[in-house]
């Protein structure tokens, strides 16, 4: 899979960004580029405005918990464009002791909810997101459920009826 | 009740007493509100519905104000996000009121042992009567509100005034 020649967007991610793109590959004829979380807004700025490239469809944005690597969580953006039909996938790693990464609400506004569900589920952080809250679960809820150290068995408190 | 009957056989009058006469009306005319949340709530229907017909047990008026209603029929999973919402409208219903949980869900959390899913609505609620079956029949439904009316007549302690029950 490796000796086909790089897509279009993957060619000009490489050529524009350099290192801040640590790896690509397109197993499957899936473009994929994992990069460095601090420069995710301007890959993104990039990726919807170039013209070659124009990714005005911003489709899912999750969360990924490799418990036991380092670092330890991942951020995966599934992007399309409406125009040129093609898609990439962007995914960028995210330290346990610092779940930070920027919002790319600025990019693209849909991106609102899905990163209050990363954060609700992983407890991920987007910095300037200006609704951070819970989405999924109630904001009495303990803890991120979809994280693999969440413990199975474990139940929290009911509520009361909400005034 | 005891009936007593004219010469030609005509029933003429009746003894009785009055918490009898009382639970006699009450017990046909049990009016249900139902909380469906899941697939539950179409076996519900179907047994509101003409086939089933629950209107034969005088159950058939469905109330959706919980301050009309006698019996709560929790049909559905609960999770924990929802158990506030039922909570509030179980302390609506005026008394006397019945709760059934109905199905896997209500009565255990059925198979969804994860996080969000109360295990059970009787970790926050009285239930007199939980109907097994994911989803139940119609006719298990019937079954609770014939067992109900036995709740009634007999004048057995509702769920309610065991509540919280001590282990």
């Amino acid at each position: 899979m490796t000796d086909k020649p790089k897509s279009i967007v993957l060619q000009k991610l490489t050529e524009r960004f350099g290192a801040d793109i640590v790896a690509t590959h397109s197993d499957f004829g899936d473009d994929t580029a994992l990069v460095r979380r601090e420069r995710i807004v301007e890959i993104c700025t990039y990726l919807r405005d170039d013209p070659d490239l124009l990714f005005d469809f911003a489709m899912d944005l999750t969360g990924v918990d490799y418990l036991g690597e380092e670092p330890r969580f991942e951020v995966v953006y599934h992007l399309f464009s409406l125009e040129k039909k093609h898609r990439v996938r962007i995914k960028a790693r995210v330290p346990e002791e610092d779940p930070v990464i920027d919002s790319v609400i600025p990019v693209w506004v849909g991106m609102d909810w899905f990163e209050r569900e990363a954060y609700d589920m992983y407890g991920l952080i987007f910095r300037d997101h200006p609704n951070l809250r819970r989405i999924l679960m109630y904001e009495e809820f303990e803890g991120h459920p979809l994280r693999k150290d969440y413990p199975k068995a474990r139940r929290q408190p009911t509520v009361g009826p909400q005034e | 009740m005891a009936v007593n009957r004219e010469k030609d056989g005509a029933p003429g009058f009746l003894t009785t007493r009055f918490e009898a006469m009382l639970a006699w009306g009450r017990k046909y005319s049990i009016w249900p509100f139902t909380f469906a949340t899941a697939c539950c709530g179409i076996e519900v229907m179907g047994a509101f519905g003409t086939h089933y017909d629950i209107a034969r047990f005088g159950a058939e008026v469905i109330r959706f104000s919980p301050r009309q209603a006698d019996m709560l029929l929790v049909a559905g999973t609960v999770n924990y996000k929802m158990a506030p919402v039922l909570q509030r409208i179980y302390d609506q219903m005026l008394e006397p009121k019945w709760v059934v949980a109905m199905g896997a869900c209500a009565s255990s959390g059925g198979f969804y042992n994860n996080y969000s899913v109360v295990q059970g609505i009787d970790k926050f609620m009285p239930v007199d009567i939980y109907i097994p079956g994911c989803p139940p029949i119609p006719e298990q439904i019937i079954d609770a509100i014939v067992l109900i009316q036995k709740m009634i007549e007999t004048g057995e302690p509702r769920a309610r005034e065991r509540w919280p029950i001590k282990i």
